[in-house]
């Protein structure tokens, strides 16, 4: 049985043949309609995220499969002291798969290790996404066309940031990528993504702090929020909240088909005002986001279809 | 000159740095053998200067040496038959870690989930750095650390 914990669980030949699947299910929803019936995903969201949960079962209800779950620690019996591993193997006797959200890392991995159904990691602390890496790289595939030669920008929280962190383990495996990585002193990329993943594989790098001097040169710009769950002092974090902002001005400086990203919710850092810019293209990652966890589901089951 | 018997049949953990049999002795929990220990700090030592030893009188199997490997891994261990040194074994980084180490990050689930074992996996063998498991919190070998 096979789980999704980090987006190096699957092999590049892997990604390609699942972001194949969700390029499918895109072009052709009907085909994929009833391969799930009969099915149920389970969420176990420990803590809250709208978007995530949402789509987890939007793609599961476009697969004809059914869905259940909690949207908080405190509607769970986490808010009674249960285990995560005794809440794993009780969920396995009801649901054919489950997403599992915790803000302690590891948390979906140990579930994993009792558990008799798929487990998919669907955020865990500042540590892994991997679901929100695979849509990243299914929009930068479908709107680049590629994804390799390419110079990425990656801006915001780079620290917690757990998007970022997958995000930078998928892509170094492709030839050609280029890094920025544009974050205040305080939010910098952790020593184990610098050393163990970026300085480890040869990939170029570099480390700015003013989004300005990196724009021009980027291909991708990822733009995330910073986190108010992840600082343990409020004083740091509303230093931090407005550091960077993206606005219409500044896309000015970026190359004409520089595709904006950002995981969403956003909050201060892209202006309403880049929305309808076409380089915006962070309301059709949460597009690509359903089909991808709608692929993922498929392959996690198992399910083939014709 | 303070003079240690000779050990008959055991173990001989020898070169340990000068100061730290003690705290070789807490984490290999030998105080919960049932068997003679012998500890000489601070001997006299020709590569060293200065050493500590630790003599146990019990067969190799009762040592954890993945711990002895994480805490320093140039110990020498010889091994003791009828008085006489019959193998020297070598230590080496241990692959894999568990209960050795505790992870010290506040965010990961293993200082929250009851029952689960602290693994850490060696991420980097020359440098010496282990990863938990569950996290991917660094820590460096206790030999690094203290470096």
């Amino acid at each position: 049985m096979r789980h999704c914990m980090s987006p190096l669980d699957f092999s590049v030949e892997e990604i390609d043949q699942l972001l194949d699947l969700a390029t499918d299910i895109e072009h052709n929803p009907e085909k994929y309609s009833h391969s799930c019936e009969g099915k149920k995903i389970a969420t176990l969201f420990y803590e809250p995220s709208t978007r995530t949960r949402l789509s987890f079962e939007t793609a599961m209800l476009n697969l004809g499969g059914k869905v259940l779950g909690f949207s908080s620690a405190s509607s769970s019996s986490a808010s009674k002291g249960e285990s995560v591993s005794d809440t794993i193997r009780v969920i396995s006797c009801f649901a054919d798969i489950a997403a599992i959200r915790h803000p302690k890392e590891g948390a979906p991995y140990v579930a994993s290790l009792v558990s008799k159904i798929p487990v998919i990691n669907a955020g865990d602390g500042g540590h892994q996404h991997p679901t929100q890496t695979l849509t990243d790289l299914m929009t930068i595939r479908s709107i680049k066309g590629r994804l390799n030669n390419m110079t990425i920008g990656i801006c915001g929280d780079l620290k917690f940031g757990r998007t970022v962190h997958s995000l930078i383990a998928a892509l170094v495996r492709y030839t050609g990528i280029r890094f920025v990585l544009i974050s205040p002193e305080e939010l910098r990329i952790p020593d184990y993504v610098r050393d163990d993943v970026l300085r480890k594989n040869n990939v170029p790098f570099k480390e700015v702090i003013r989004l300005e001097d990196a724009l021009p040169e980027l291909d991708v710009l990822y733009m995330t929020r910073v986190q108010k769950e992840r600082f343990f002092n409020e004083d740091d974090y509303i230093r931090m909240k407005d550091f960077y902002i993206l606005d219409r001005a500044k896309l000015q400086l970026a190359k004409p088909d520089c595709a904006v990203l950002h995981p969403l919710p956003r909050v201060n850092e892209i202006s309403v005002d880049v929305d309808n810019d076409p380089r915006a293209c962070y309301f059709r990652q949460v597009q690509y986001g359903v089909y991808v966890r709608m692929a993922l589901i498929l392959t996690l089951l198992g399910v083939k279809v014709c | 000159m303070l003079s240690v018997g000779q050990l008959q049949e055991g173990v001989v953990l020898d070169h340990i740095p000068a100061g730290k049999a003690m705290d070789i002795y807490k984490r290999l929990k030998l105080d919960r053998l049932d068997c003679q220990v012998a500890m000489i700090m601070h001997a006299h030592s020709n590569k060293m200067g200065q050493k500590d030893i630790i003599k146990v009188e019990a067969p190799l199997e009762k040592l954890d040496l993945d711990a002895l490997g994480f805490i320093d891994h140039t110990i020498t261990v010889n091994i003791i038959r009828d008085g006489r040194i019959v193998e020297k074994q070598k230590l080496k980084l241990p692959k894999k870690l568990v209960n050795i180490i505790h992870c010290k990050n506040p965010r990961c689930i293993s200082t929250i989930e009851q029952g689960l074992d602290q693994v850490f996996y060696l991420a980097d063998e020359e440098h010496e750095i282990y990863r938990c498991r569950y996290c991917d919190e660094q820590y460096h070998s206790s030999k690094k650390k203290g470096a």
